[in-house]
């Protein structure tokens, strides 16, 4: 089967560490909040200006002058900081931020990532996305593993324009958890009842499958 | 003797001197921060041909939307834009030039901009269509294009408290794209919630001196919220 969107989410959470400072892309990147291991402490950057995003506020608590990147009313945890956009992308580029999650359309066997623009389809812009993966050094990306129509998105070169050249080294899909290295994806993990060949049907760039290919685990909710 | 006291006492005289054709920088994310008022002074005022440099456009009706309905907007460099269905349209009619600039670059240009950085190295872009056309350099084994710096005829910004003087504090993260905005104009207004008497606010805690500002103006503002999430 494959993953939804919560176990997927789930999957990315054991990413986390003790101390990590962490930026949650939008959609899937959101629900890892939801799944953060109990006895770790991670401190979530919202690029508009915020490190230590809380969660949604009461009605008591709602202010509009209290919002996350996704545009939605948040609350500041006990310890947050406030600061300015040029500030948060100096965090951003500087490399501070230890761990970023994002979804993406396409991403290829050199680590490019395409997740803003699909030509022919309106544009709305790629926000902070060209900034975190620039940046940061540790990124996993969430995206299905192909299209509703069965076409991969994993791809030998990105078709898309890209988002960022060279940058992804780790991408969890719906069927499978990888690596990208030395120009290919390496399979490390694949969901539960999700077979190796499933996978490597359904990746068009190069993979390189190991001997043993473990079978994720989730907890029953 | 005005001195150093800022106060204007109307949007008009706020905004006095703004012509069709200038660069306008405007402070805000989606519509947190956003110098309301004084973009209705724009808009009241009919320039047109304008250039605005903000994160977003606003929404159909309010901020930097409302300035749509005129076709008062030529150009706007912006990072996420098409929250509004006008918007959507004059971009698809080609009436509006849209240069889709990341966020952090577009941050990274207001504050070079009011810092006299006329342009600056950086990895966000390459490789992308942003980059294309660009200058390339490598640091330390990264590619990294160069982009310029912007400063605008005006820049109008949101703050929370000001004293006369022009120090401004702003409120939580309505601060985001304002303290930049506010470096980057040859003539900075910033409109507040409340004016306060100098010394009132502690210096260090100042986050827009009020070097940067020209005029100050206090408001009442609406304040709308983009997407209202609540738990239960």
């Amino acid at each position: 089967m494959a993953l939804t969107r919560e176990q997927m989410a789930q999957r990315v959470a054991r990413e986390l560490q003790d101390g990590f400072y962490v930026n949650l892309g939008i959609g899937i990147p959101t629900l890892v909040a939801n799944y953060i291991p109990d006895g770790i402490d991670v401190m979530l950057q919202s690029e508009n200006g915020l490190l230590g995003m809380g969660r949604y506020p009461s009605e008591d608590e709602l202010d509009p002058d209290m919002i996350n990147a996704g545009k939605e009313t948040v609350t500041a945890r006990p310890g947050a900081a406030i600061f300015s956009s040029a500030e948060s992308f100096a965090m951003i580029r500087g490399g501070h931020v230890d761990l970023t999650v994002l979804g993406a359309f396409e991403v290829d066997q050199q680590g490019n990532i395409a997740s803003w623009m699909i030509p022919g389809k309106l544009i709305k812009g790629m926000g902070g996305a060209m900034d975190l993966v620039a940046g940061a050094d540790n990124i996993i990306c969430t995206m299905t593993h192909a299209s509703k129509h069965g076409e991969s998105k994993l791809l030998e070169k990105c078709e898309l324009p890209l988002t960022g050249a060279g940058c992804i080294n780790r991408v969890l899909t719906d069927l499978a958890y990888l690596e990208i290295k030395d120009g290919a994806f390496i399979l490390k993990e694949r969901a539960p009842g999700v077979s190796v060949e499933e996978i490597v049907e359904k990746t068009a760039g190069k993979l390189i499958v190991p001997d043993h290919v473990p079978e994720m685990t989730f907890d029953a909710e | 003797m005005a001195g150093f006291d800022k106060r204007v006492a109307s949007y008009e005289e706020a905004m006095e001197g703004i012509e069709s054709g200038m660069t306008v920088i405007a402070g805000g994310f989606g519509l947190c921060g956003i110098p309301e008022n004084l973009i209705a002074e724009i808009k009241r005022r009919g320039v047109t041909d304008l250039t605005v440099v903000s994160n977003n456009c606003g929404v159909d009706g309010f901020g930097l939307g409302i300035l749509l309905e005129d076709r008062q907007i030529s150009k706007i460099l912006a990072s996420y834009v098409g929250e509004n269905a006008l918007f959507e349209k004059q971009m698809l009619n080609d009436e509006i030039e849209v240069v889709l600039t990341p966020q952090g670059t577009l941050a990274e240009k207001m504050r070079a901009g009011g810092a006299g950085i006329p342009a600056f190295y950086t990895a966000t872009g390459y490789g992308t269509p942003i980059g294309e056309g660009k200058e390339v350099r490598e640091f330390n084994g990264r590619h990294c294009i160069l982009e310029e710096a912007i400063v605008g005829d005006f820049a109008i910004v949101k703050g929370w408290k000001a004293d006369r003087y022009g120090n401004v504090m702003y409120r939580h993260t309505a601060q985001n794209f304002n303290p930049m905005a506010a470096t980057a104009g040859k003539i900075t207004v910033v409109e507040v919630e409340e004016i306060v008497e100098p010394g009132e606010l502690e210096p260090s805690q100042i986050h827009t001196p009020g070097i940067y500002v020209d005029r100050i103006i206090q408001g009442t503002f609406e304040k709308r919220i983009e997407k209202r999430t609540v738990r239960s």
